[in-house]
C-alpha cells in the first residue's frame, strides 16, 4: 500500500518517482485546500442529486438514508453544489466558523 | 583490433548507434546534426538497422517520443543542435527525473541571435542543469566510442540516467577522421540488451511522470541528485571496461604534459587537440605549460580536477560559451571547485571560438602570454573575450 506523502523518505521513492500502484490519488487529502465547506439542510433536500452530478471532484456519495453527503477529505470547497442546488439546501460556511 | 577507416565523424556516430542496436530513433533535422540522423534514416530504410525511425514535427516531440519509447524499455536515441536543443530543453529535465537512459548526441552549435549555424557550447550550457550525464568529445573516435559507453552506463541498474555526448558542430561533426571501428562481437559483449527495472507494460501498470506536491517534491530531487553523484564510480568502471576492450582509456579529466606545469590551459571538447599542439610548441621554447581537458562535465569531477590542478600556479580556462553578465561557465565551475583549497591557482578566463570562430594553436599561445602577464600584474581572476576587434 502506498502511504501519505509526508511519510516518504527520499531513499524509499521508486526510481524516477514512478507510481507503482495505479489509482493512488485517492490517498491525497485535497480537502484541506478549502476555506468554505458545504452544509446540507436535509429538510430542504429533494434528493435530486444535482450536487452529486456537478461536483468536479466527485466528493458526493449517496448515503443509505438517500441523501447525497459530501466527503470533506476531498471537497475543495468550490461551492458549485450550493450554486446548483435548486432548493437552496446547501450553504457554504467558513470552516473556521464551524469550529 | 577493429578496422581503421577514414570516415566523417557524423557517419561514424551513426554507425555506432547502429552497432549499439538501438530500437528507436526520433529526431528532427537541424544543422549541424543532420548527417547523423540522415545516415541513420538510411540505415533503417535499407534494413541494415532494425529500429523505428520517428520523423517528428519538432525537437520537443523528438525527445518526447524517446521518453515514451525508453519508458517501455526500448533503447532510444536522439540527436540535435542549438535551437533544436533549446526547444527540447523542457523534456531534457523530464528524461533525467524519470531516470530514462536515453542517449543524445549534441552537435554543438551556438544559439541565436544573430543566427549562426557554427560551433560553440552555448546550446548545451543552456541545459547545464538538466540532470543528464554529460561527456565532451575531443575527436571523432571519442564520439564513436562514447555511444557504447553512454548506453552501457546509462542503462546500468545502479545508474539509469540519460547521457549527452557533446560533439563540436562542424569542427568534429563534418570532418573526416581515422576511426577505429570495433567488431560487432565485442560490442555485443560490452553492451548487453537493456533490461529496465520499471517500464510501461499493460501487465503491470505504473504511472511515470505523475504530480508531486510540495510535501514530496524535495525528496524526489534529493533522490535524483544522489543518483547522478553516485554514477561517478560507474562512469569510471565503464571507461575501464571499455579501455580493457579497446586499449583506449578515458578519464574525467585528462592531462597533457601537465605534471610539472606552472601554467595549465583548460579546455573542453575539440579545443583539446589544438591546444595540445600549442603546448608542444611552448614546451619546445622551454615554457612550463601543460593542458587539462575536461571530458566529464556532469557529474562534475571535483576530485579529479583538484588533483590535476594541484601543482599549477595558474589556470588559463578557455570557455566556448559565455554566461552573459558573469563569465564562462567552465571557469565559474572551476573557481567554485577550488574555493575550499588552501593553495588556489589563479584563474584567467578567456571566451574563445564563439559562433565558429577558429582558434588556432597560435591563439592558445597568445592567450597564455596574455594571462601570464595579467596574472603577474595582479589581475588574478581576469576575464575577457578573446580576439575581439576593438
Amino acid at each position: 500500500m502506498t502511504k501519505p506523502e509526508l511519510e516518504w523518505t527520499w531513499k524509499e521513492l521508486p526510481i524516477g518517482t514512478t507510481m507503482l500502484e495505479p489509482g493512488n490519488s485517492d490517498q491525497y487529502r485535497t480537502g484541506d485546500w478549502k476555506t468554505l465547506k458545504p452544509v446540507l439542510n436535509k429538510e430542504l433536500c429533494i434528493h435530486c442529486g444535482l450536487c452529486y452530478i456537478f461536483c468536479p471532484d466527485m466528493s458526493y456519495n449517496l448515503s443509505e438514508a438517500g441523501y447525497f453527503i459530501v466527503d470533506l477529505f476531498y471537497c475543495k470547497g468550490c461551492g458549485i453544489c450550493a450554486k446548483e442546488c435548486p432548493t437552496g439546501a446547501i450553504t457554504m460556511v467558513l470552516e473556521e466558523e464551524e469550529k | 583490433m577493429g578496422k581503421r577507416v577514414g570516415m566523417e565523424v557524423s557517419i561514424a556516430a551513426a554507425e555506432a548507434v547502429k552497432q549499439a542496436n538501438v530500437d528507436v530513433i526520433s529526431a528532427y533535422p537541424i544543422t549541424p546534426q543532420t548527417h547523423v540522423v540522415e545516415h541513420l534514416s538510411e540505415l533503417v530504410a535499407n534494413g541494415e538497422l532494425d529500429a523505428e525511425f520517428f520523423c517528428v514535427e519538432s525537437e520537443h516531440s523528438a525527445l518526447s517520443v524517446c521518453l515514451g519509447s525508453s519508458a517501455t524499455g526500448a533503447r532510444s536515441f536522439t540527436c540535435t543542435s542549438s535551437q533544436g536543443l533549446a526547444l527540447m530543453s523542457e523534456i531534457t529535465y523530464i528524461a533525467s527525473a524519470l531516470r530514462l537512459p536515453i542517449v543524445m548526441i549534441i552537435a554543438n552549435r551556438t544559439l541565436s541571435a544573430p543566427i549562426n549555424i557554427w560551433n560553440d557550447h552555448s546550446d548545451v550550457m543552456s541545459i547545464r542543469d538538466c540532470g543528464w550525464v554529460q561527456f565532451f568529445a575531443e575527436n571523432g573516435q571519442d564520439v564513436y566510442d562514447h555511444v557504447f559507453i553512454a548506453y552501457r552506463l546509462g542503462e546500468d541498474r545502479n545508474v539509469l540516467l540519460p547521457v549527452i555526448i557533446n560533439m563540436d558542430g562542424f569542427t568534429l561533426s563534418h570532418v573526416i577522421e581515422p576511426i577505429e571501428l570495433i567488431d560487432q562481437e565485442k560490442i555485443d559483449q560490452f553492451l548487453p540488451p537493456y533490461k529496465p527495472v520499471l517500464s510501461l507494460h499493460p501487465d503491470r501498470p505504473v504511472t511515470m511522470g505523475g504530480i508531486a506536491l510540495p510535501g514530496i517534491f524535495t525528496e524526489t530531487k534529493k533522490a535524483q541528485e544522489v543518483a547522478i553523484r553516485s554514477s561517478m564510480p560507474k562512469i569510471l568502471e565503464t571507461w575501464k571496461a571499455f579501455g580493457e576492450m579497446t586499449g583506449r582509456y578515458y578519464h574525467p579529466i585528462e592531462t597533457y604534459k601537465a605534471e610539472d606545469a606552472e601554467t595549465l590551459l583548460v579546455t573542453m571538447g575539440s579545443f583539446g587537440e589544438t591546444a595540445s599542439a600549442a603546448v608542444d610548441k611552448m614546451r619546445e621554447e622551454g615554457r612550463s605549460v601543460g593542458l587539462m581537458k575536461i571530458r566529464l562535465w556532469r557529474p562534475f569531477p571535483f576530485d579529479a580536477f583538484k588533483t590535476a590542478s594541484l601543482n599549477a600556479k595558474q589556470l588559463v580556462v578557455i570557455d566556448r560559451a559565455i554566461s552573459v553578465g558573469a563569465c564562462g561557465p567552465v571557469a565559474s565551475e572551476l573557481k567554485a571547485a577550488l574555493y575550499e583549497g588552501h593553495q588556489r591557482p589563479s584563474i584567467y578566463n578567456f571566451i574563445a571560438g564563439l559562433g565558429g570562430r577558429d582558434v588556432a594553436p597560435s591563439d592558445f599561445v597568445k592567450m597564455v602570454d596574455k594571462a601570464e602577464i595579467e596574472i603577474e600584474e595582479g589581475n588574478k581572476e581576469g576575464f575577457e573575450i578573446y580576439g575581439v576587434r576593438e
